[in-house]
């Protein structure tokens, strides 16, 4: 009983110490965390524009100038061509693997992360429509 | 032409070579201005982007579109009196795309006028070029219409000249449609002093075709889709009473009408592009009246891109031959203000994938 006192205490002045509570963040740590994504956007900008992806020098860009026409807000959707439901993801491997010939991403790497995040900025401010055609 | 089903049935029969199916032309013989202009088709073909891969590999994609165009104009009847390139053929400038894309055209019959896109310019500028295809601009006349070929692309001192390291770099800048570092499009005033000199011997009512790569006006700059120096050369047009503008650059149907003036735009060979109209971030100014083309299938390679004819008579007609969908015909009769799709121009008449959002 006394070491759980103790125990609690200890962790009382350990969150003293540091400020940190669940719900609360400072500006610092918004600036961080805006720092983060806007490093990953940028990282997605270049892959875009890059022929890294594809095995051909044929990049995202020239088909998608800022990413139009890649309607992220519209997915997952019903993807006819693929003929079930597929995320942005989905179609983001098979631009790599057909118009650019190359080898498709697994969902976690961290360049999918990228490319969906560049995409999704560039589309910020229109509603979601999940399903739409 | 009504029907441009039957044009494109006609296409895929040629082959067979059952020839002699004539188009269905029904147009009305009206004469242009005081002189009357002899009726004659002409095609273009646009924005073909041959990329090289590396030695002797290309895009294979690329390759098939402007194939595909080349083949199918010899199948054309009646048999266009030339066929005009609208520009970047190449898509990083090196001669070996050139050199294969002129090899994919070998097979074409009629003379080839060629206008020099961006992708074309930018690495050497222009030197390939001139020595092998074209001057950048000149002016020619056929069956009693002037046509006037102008480098469009050129953009300011600074950045051609100083802004970059190297040609490659300059090329690969230029390249990238949505460039923040890009520059825009100009014609600059000396080719502009050159086509007002080329002009002042063109009687007013005599029809005048301009074929630039660019857009003669201004529709969205972040893409180039864009002149900067328009203005000035519509007001070079201005005295005209019969202009026609066409143009590559954008990939895609476009037609617009100021003032005297009606601008057309053509598909690419290579790969279709999103109207403006689909960046939400920044407005834009794409003419209202255009009827847009389907939104593409990019699982059907040869979607959204395709080459087109122009009929003049007295009025206009532009087929757009669109690949793997339906063809469009736009036309500008006598009396008509602003050119119009024959059979979407309606909004009630227009199907779920012409929305582009």
């Amino acid at each position: 009983m006394i070491r759980k006192a103790c125990a609690v205490a200890l962790l009382a002045v350990a969150i003293a110490a540091t400020g940190v509570r669940a719900d609360e963040f400072t500006k610092e740590d918004l600036k961080k965390w805006d720092d983060a994504f806007r490093t990953v956007v940028k990282e997605g900008e270049r892959l875009f524009h890059s022929s890294d992806l594809g095995k051909n020098s044929v990049s995202c860009d020239m088909c998608h100038p800022n990413a139009a026409n890649t309607h992220p807000e519209t997915y997952p959707k019903f993807q006819k061509q693929i003929g079930k439901m597929s995320g942005l993801r989905d179609m983001i491997n098979w631009c790599i693997q057909n118009p650019q010939q190359g080898v498709p991403l697994a969902a976690d790497d961290p360049r999918m992360v990228a490319l969906e995040a560049y995409i999704t900025w560039e589309r910020r401010g229109v509603k979601l429509a999940p399903g739409k055609h | 032409m009504r029907n441009a089903i039957d044009r494109r049935t006609f296409l895929k029969q040629a082959g067979a070579l059952t020839a002699a199916a004539s188009l269905p032309f029904g147009l009305v013989n009206v004469a242009w201005g005081k002189k009357p202009t002899e009726k004659f088709t002409f095609a273009y073909i646009s924005d073909a982007h041959i990329t090289q891969i590396r030695g002797t590999e290309f895009v294979a994609n690329f390759d098939k579109g402007l194939q595909r165009a080349a083949l199918e104009l010899n199948f054309l009847d009646p048999k266009p009196d030339f066929v005009v390139f609208g520009g970047d053929l190449a898509q990083l400038g090196k001669r070996e795309e050139f050199e294969h894309g002129r090899e994919l055209m070998k097979d074409v019959t009629i003379p080839i006028k060629w206008v020099i896109g961006e992708h074309d310019y930018y690495l050497d500028l222009g030197a390939y070029w001139q020595e092998h295809m074209a001057p950048l601009h000149y002016s020619f006349d056929h069956k009693g219409v002037h046509f006037v070929a102008l480098n469009s692309i050129l953009t300011h001192d600074e950045w051609t000249f100083r802004r970059w390291p190297t040609a490659q770099e300059r090329m690969h800048q230029m390249a990238r449609l949505d460039n923040p570092d890009g520059s825009p499009f100009m014609v600059k005033a000396e080719q502009r002093e050159w086509l007002k000199k080329d002009l002042a011997k063109v009687p007013k009512d005599t029809p005048i075709v301009i074929l630039s790569h660019s857009p003669l006006y201004k529709i969205f700059r972040p893409w180039n889709f864009w002149t900067d120096d328009a203005d000035e050369v519509q007001a070079i047009l201005k005295p005209y009473q019969n202009v026609m503008v066409f143009h590559g650059h954008v990939h895609q149907v476009l037609y617009n009408q100021i003032g005297t003036i009606t601008f057309n735009a053509f598909m690419a060979t290579a790969w279709p592009w999103p109207y403006p109209v689909t960046y939400s971030q920044l407005p834009n100014k794409v003419p209202e009246i255009t009827v847009f083309m389907n939104r593409a299938d990019p699982f059907k390679e040869r979607d959204g891109t395709g080459w087109g004819n122009i009929t003049m008579d007295g009025g206009e007609i532009h087929h757009y031959e669109l690949w793997e969908n339906t063809p469009r015909t736009v036309e500008k009769m006598p009396g008509m203000k602003y050119p119009a799709d024959t059979k979407f121009q309606d909004p009630k008449s227009r199907i779920p994938a012409q929305t582009q959002y």
